[in-house]
């Protein structure tokens, strides 16, 4: 599965995100294993080949174009997008499989505590 | 958490209004963000355009519900105070339809009645529209289904869009087989009236009698056979566009008819003395020489200017040097395609024959080349014995009057100057040829000097000279 990041958010934007999560899930929702990788520059095409070639099987996402999105879902990748909230949160919903597309994880952006600016992971 | 519901100005009326309302009615997408660039108040207008409700986005940060690139890559606001101006950006944002809208986003910092920070107003305008008549006018290289990038047709193509805005009666000319029919049709779908009908009518198609029933209609009654009620063609096109084409060939009689309606804008049915108020725009093409046709009293003066108002010219397809390349590119790749046929290009002999050739049926005739050579083609490359025979016999090139009934160059905007004598049958590449011979001979055999009145670089002018083996000589 694959996350793409703003700081700690779920990028507002696919086309323009520059770093990814990627991590693997059990049934059961553990979490298998988890990498950070950053982008050598933000392009939605390049973001796509990282998808295929990583195998992967669902995306989390804010706003993406049609192009893209339809790409994705041809290639039997499920996209869950206009996702707002920190990139957590949105893993904690996917384990409980209560996350869905255009879901506001409003708890993870109201209680932050230092302002509206995303936290750098890398 | 209803506060904002309850956000009033005070003081402007008499009783308080509510600000939401107000901004409501305002057809720019307007939010308001706190100091933490959280989502405030949005508009109507900015929830149509991002798609997120004010109760998703109340408290968002704004890139969170904007998805601006400009949030993304460079926010303004993080060093904006209550000193600074307001900035205007163009960017983009990705809505929740997944549409990427180009938007013009105006920033400004909202102060208390101390002079401090309290906020900041960002407006965003959609900028689609105005980008759509930008691409109309630079897409130069077509227009609808109409292609070419010669000068010729460039300067066209950047007219249709101005000339499809208003209702002015377009008067399109050319040989046969340019593309007049389908310029009508690209005028009419880029106008106001593109949801109304496109009606088109041959005016050499019919015989005179029945060219009137046609095109006004006739009442019941109104000569033997007429059993019922006929509209006719102007009712029909009412709030669209009637399109007449081989308006040459329009009859005396109901060019005063025209002519008529044109002044008054009313049409008589035959048999009716009610007449029906039509809003109709007027196109009309012609392959005829109509100026020479008012001079011979064939056509009527006065119609004439009420057609020409404004006119439009395509040229033939020998003068718009390289795109016979480019039409013969597009059509190979449509009749592969639609043949399912494995045709991939064309060989240089096989493309040198098509050049070399005048084509006086034009684009039509270029077409119906591409369209038998894909046919008889097996797959791989077209070869010259994939071509129709005739093109390659020369006497019945020549045999052809390759301007039909018209007299192109009556027509033409004026030619480049030239002191060589001009061929009946020549071609682009002899005209070019031509051109250079006459540059040679000016410049004293100096190709510097020959580059520069031709206004080419010195590697044009040699590539060219090889081309047509004019060193050779």
């Amino acid at each position: 599965m694959l996350i793409a990041l703003y700081g700690d958010q779920v990028a507002p934007r696919f086309d323009l995100a520059t770093e990814v999560h990627i991590f693997q899930m059990a049934g059961n929702g553990e979490l298998l294993e988890q990498k950070t990788v950053v982008l050598p520059r933000a392009s939605a095409e390049q973001l796509c080949h990282l998808v295929l070639v990583e195998k992967i099987q669902t995306v989390i996402c804010g706003g993406i174009e049609d192009e893209y999105y339809k790409y994705l879902t041809w290639k039997n990748v499920s996209v869950f997008d206009s996702v707002v909230g920190s990139y957590k949160a949105a893993i904690k919903r996917l384990q409980s499989k209560t996350l869905r597309p255009g879901d506001i994880i409003r708890e993870s952006i109201v209680r932050r505590k230092n302002g509206t600016e995303p936290q750098k992971l890398v | 958490m209803n506060t904002w519901q309850h956000t009033q100005i005070k003081g402007l009326f008499k009783t308080p209004i509510e600000l939401p309302s107000l901004m409501d009615e305002i057809p720019l997408g307007i939010a308001v963000l706190d100091t933490q660039r959280r989502i405030v108040l949005i508009n109507r207008a900015f929830e149509a355009l991002s798609g997120f409700s004010l109760g998703d986005a109340r408290g968002i940060p704004c890139f969170h519900i904007m998805r601006s690139r400009l949030c993304i890559q460079k926010c303004p606001i993080k060093k904006m105070d209550s000193n600074s101006e307001s900035i205007s950006v163009e960017s983009d944002m990705i809505n929740k339809e997944r549409e990427l809208i180009p938007v013009l986003i105006n920033l400004s910092p909202i102060k208390d009645t101390h002079g401090h920070l309290i906020g900041f107003l960002e407006t965003v305008e959609d900028l689609r529209p105005l980008k759509e008549v930008d691409a109309k006018i630079q897409q130069a290289y077509g227009f609808r289904h109409i292609i070419g990038k010669s000068r010729e047709m460039t300067k066209l193509f950047q007219t249709i869009p101005l000339v499809a805005q208003n209702d002015s009666a377009v008067l399109i000319t050319g040989e046969t087989g340019t593309g007049k029919d389908m310029l009508a049709e690209a005028i009419h779908q880029a106008s106001n009236r593109a949801k109304g009908p496109f009606v088109k009518i041959n005016c050499g198609a019919l015989p005179e009698t029945l060219l009137e029933s046609e095109l006004f209609g006739h009442q019941k009654g109104a000569f033997t056979g007429a059993v019922e009620n006929k509209p006719g063609r102007f009712r029909l096109a009412h709030n669209g566009t009637l399109y007449l084409t081989e308006v040459g060939d329009l009859p005396l009689a109901l060019q005063v008819k025209l002519l008529t309606f044109l002044d008054d804008k009313v049409v008589y049915p035959l048999g009716s003395t009610k007449g029906f108020q039509a809003n109709v725009r007027v196109i009309t093409a012609t392959h005829r020489n109509l100026d020479m046709m008012v001079k011979e009293r064939m056509f009527r003066k006065d119609l004439m200017f009420r057609l020409n108002v404004v006119r439009l010219h395509l040229p033939p397809l020998r003068k718009r040097g390289d795109d016979v390349r480019l039409i013969l590119d597009h059509f190979l790749n449509i009749f592969a395609s639609r043949f399912r046929k494995d045709v991939k290009n064309i060989s240089k002999k096989a493309l040198q024959i098509l050049l070399d050739y005048s084509f006086p049926g034009n684009v039509r005739e270029l077409r119906n080349v591409v369209e038998y050579a894909v046919n008889i083609c097996p797959k791989g490359q077209i070869q010259p014995m994939h071509l129709p025979a005739y093109l390659m016999d020369a006497k019945s090139q020549s045999a052809l009057s390759p301007f039909g009934e018209a007299e192109p160059s009556e027509w033409s905007a004026p030619p480049i100057t030239s002191n060589i004598e001009k061929s009946d049958h020549w071609t682009w590449a002899s005209r070019e040829r031509d051109i250079i011979m006459e540059a040679l001979v000016k410049a004293g055999g100096r190709r510097n000097k020959a580059a520069a009145i031709l206004g080419w670089g010195r590697s044009t002018l040699w590539r060219k000279m090889k081309q047509y083996k004019i060193n050779e000589q």
